[in-house]
């Protein structure tokens, strides 16, 4: 497999002197292209850093960061994000919403004037696959907090970005939410393969949407564990259940007691 | 022992008198007119002078005898102050998002416009009319002084406000620093941009009549200093009635430009709007 991502002995220390917080330390992992990947830690371990590393929206203090074979040294420019709060705009329709990125990125932006029918409908079908349709023209505020989140993540998709960051996408969102957009998800990755990296620190999440979890240190950010995830696709929900997820689970949960007792 | 009696029939709930729509809308005209009867008692009840505190019978009175000049200083007044406000838009609008949008330029300029700002205005009037002399142009750019920095102190909050979060999402997918002013910034800074117009435009009045005042020889403020110095209080009166009849509906109309505007800032919920 060809590697999308490859962090190598990176660090970042914010501030511009050289004396603020240490956030990353000689921190090196890598993400195939296509890959699932989910990062946990301890609350505070620079997960969020380390997405702003690898989508060069900050830059390394030290070390290299490689994305689809390029070294990054400015922000990318075909991530889709999604944060833990929606950030949509509440004066766009949640279909202007998610038809944002194609403004923006290249080759949509000039293309969409031209067949604005054919991308607003993949919008709205977009939006039906995670259960809005109906919703299109409504304004962020008339949603609840689930389904603005789902029209975050409809965002972050919808000009098919190759690389796709997730930072708590579903954090704030009540159980039965989270494990209905976690099949939603699941089914939009089996589909279009993205490469994705996405922070989390429910380790049942981790384990069942991930090939691969890779769980940080407490400040400043290293990769101590690094765990395959054989679980067959599509996976269901029972799965985190049985023995394989639940002990799976369970050592993850061990690795960041240590991670928090070593700090 | 008193025996409590629960009446069966359940009693209508009928919506207070005071929630009624209708009242609500005529509410404020119904002040206004209790002012002016309060006002007329008063000066009956204290046999107040005329030229101290004339009544507002007298003042219509003047009003409707000299309404020929009157109309003619209020449009002239109107005239100068629309002019001077929508310079005040057009440059409070740029400043604001070159301000809001450039921590450089808001290091730079905004001390500088603060103490600028903090001038009183009244003293520029007579330097602008050793410059422009007299005549329209020194109202105009008091108006426009007066007005122009609460749109761009507004502009400016609204567009450096913006979630961090909402640029990084933008910035991933490459926009540029113009894209981000224009899909974010600027929208985002809306509600902020009416809610200073209206103030704006009623000191941009302020600032017209002051000019007016000071050296002009036409304007709703020149004729109120004629008839002051001729002690014709009524009239005096009734040119402050002109001016501040013509500063609520400017009021109006920005809200309800702000209404149509940036509804969603409000949430549909009707939001706190002035309808007279």
């Amino acid at each position: 497999m060809k590697k999308f991502v490859d962090l190598d002995h990176v660090s970042l220390r914010y501030g511009e002197d050289g004396d603020g917080t240490l956030a990353l330390q000689d921190m090196s992992m890598h993400v195939d292209s296509g890959e699932f990947v989910a990062v946990v830690g301890p609350s505070g371990c620079g997960k969020s850093t380390l997405m702003k590393v690898v989508t060069g929206l900050w830059p390394a203090s030290e070390g290299a960061v490689i994305v689809n074979a390029r070294e990054v040294d400015r922000p990318l420019s075909f991530t889709g994000m999604a944060f833990q709060n929606p950030t949509l705009l509440p004066w766009r329709t949640t279909l202007d919403n998610v038809m944002l990125p194609l403004e923006i990125v290249k080759p949509h932006s000039q293309k969409l004037k031209r067949e604005r029918a054919m991308y607003e409908t993949k919008a709205r079908d977009l939006l039906a696959l995670v259960g809005l349709k109906g919703f299109e023209e409504k304004f962020p505020w008339q949603l609840s907090g689930g389904m603005q989140q789902r029209a975050s993540i409809c965002r972050a998709l919808i000009h098919e970005p190759s690389l796709l960051m997730l930072d708590e996408p579903f954090g704030a969102l009540d159980m039965f939410t989270r494990e209905e957009l976690w099949l939603a998800l699941q089914e939009i990755w089996l589909a279009r393969r993205p490469t994705v990296i996405f922070v989390t620190h429910d380790l049942r999440e981790a384990v069942f949407l991930a090939d691969r979890v890779l769980v940080m240190s407490a400040r400043p950010g290293r990769i101590i564990a690094n765990k395959t995830v054989d679980l067959p696709r599509p996976r269901t929900l029972s799965m985190t259940y049985e023995p394989y997820a639940v002990g799976m689970v369970q050592e993850l949960r061990d690795h960041i007691n240590d991670a928090r007792e070593a700090a | 022992m008193t025996e409590i009696m629960i009446t069966p029939t359940r009693r209508p709930r009928r919506r207070p008198f005071t929630r009624n729509k209708v009242f609500r809308r005529v509410l404020p005209w119904l002040v206004v007119v209790a002012i002016f009867l309060l006002w007329q008692l008063a000066v009956i009840a204290f046999k107040i002078e005329e030229f101290v505190l004339p009544g507002p019978a007298s003042i219509f009175k003047a009003g409707f005898q000299w309404y020929g000049p009157l109309l003619d200083n209020a449009w002239q007044t109107f005239v100068t102050t629309a002019i001077g406000f929508l310079f005040a838009i057009l440059f409070g609008l740029a400043g604001g998002v070159l301000i809001g949008s450039s921590s450089l330029m808001y290091d730079g300029l905004y001390p500088a416009l603060v103490g600028f700002n903090t001038i009183p205005k009244v003293a520029v009037v007579p330097i602008l009319i050793i410059w422009f002399g007299i005549g329209a142009v020194p109202a105009i750019i008091t108006a426009f002084l007066l007005s122009f920095f609460p749109i761009l102190v507004n502009v400016a909050t609204g567009i450096a406000t913006v979630e961090p979060e909402m640029q990084d999402v933008l910035r991933a997918l490459g926009a540029s620093r113009w894209q981000m002013i224009t899909k974010v910034g600027l929208p985002r800074a809306m509600p902020y941009f009416f809610a200073s117009l209206k103030v704006a435009i009623t000191v941009a009045f302020v600032g017209s009549i002051i000019a007016e005042t000071v050296g002009s020889n036409k304007g709703i403020g020149n004729f109120m200093l004629v008839a002051s110095s001729r002690f014709e209080v009524p009239l005096a009166f009734a040119g402050l009635l002109v001016t501040s009849v013509m500063g609520i509906i400017m009021y109006a109309v920005a809200s309800v430009i702000e209404r149509k505007m940036t509804g969603w800032a409000t949430r549909g919920s009707g939001g706190a709007t002035f309808s007279p």
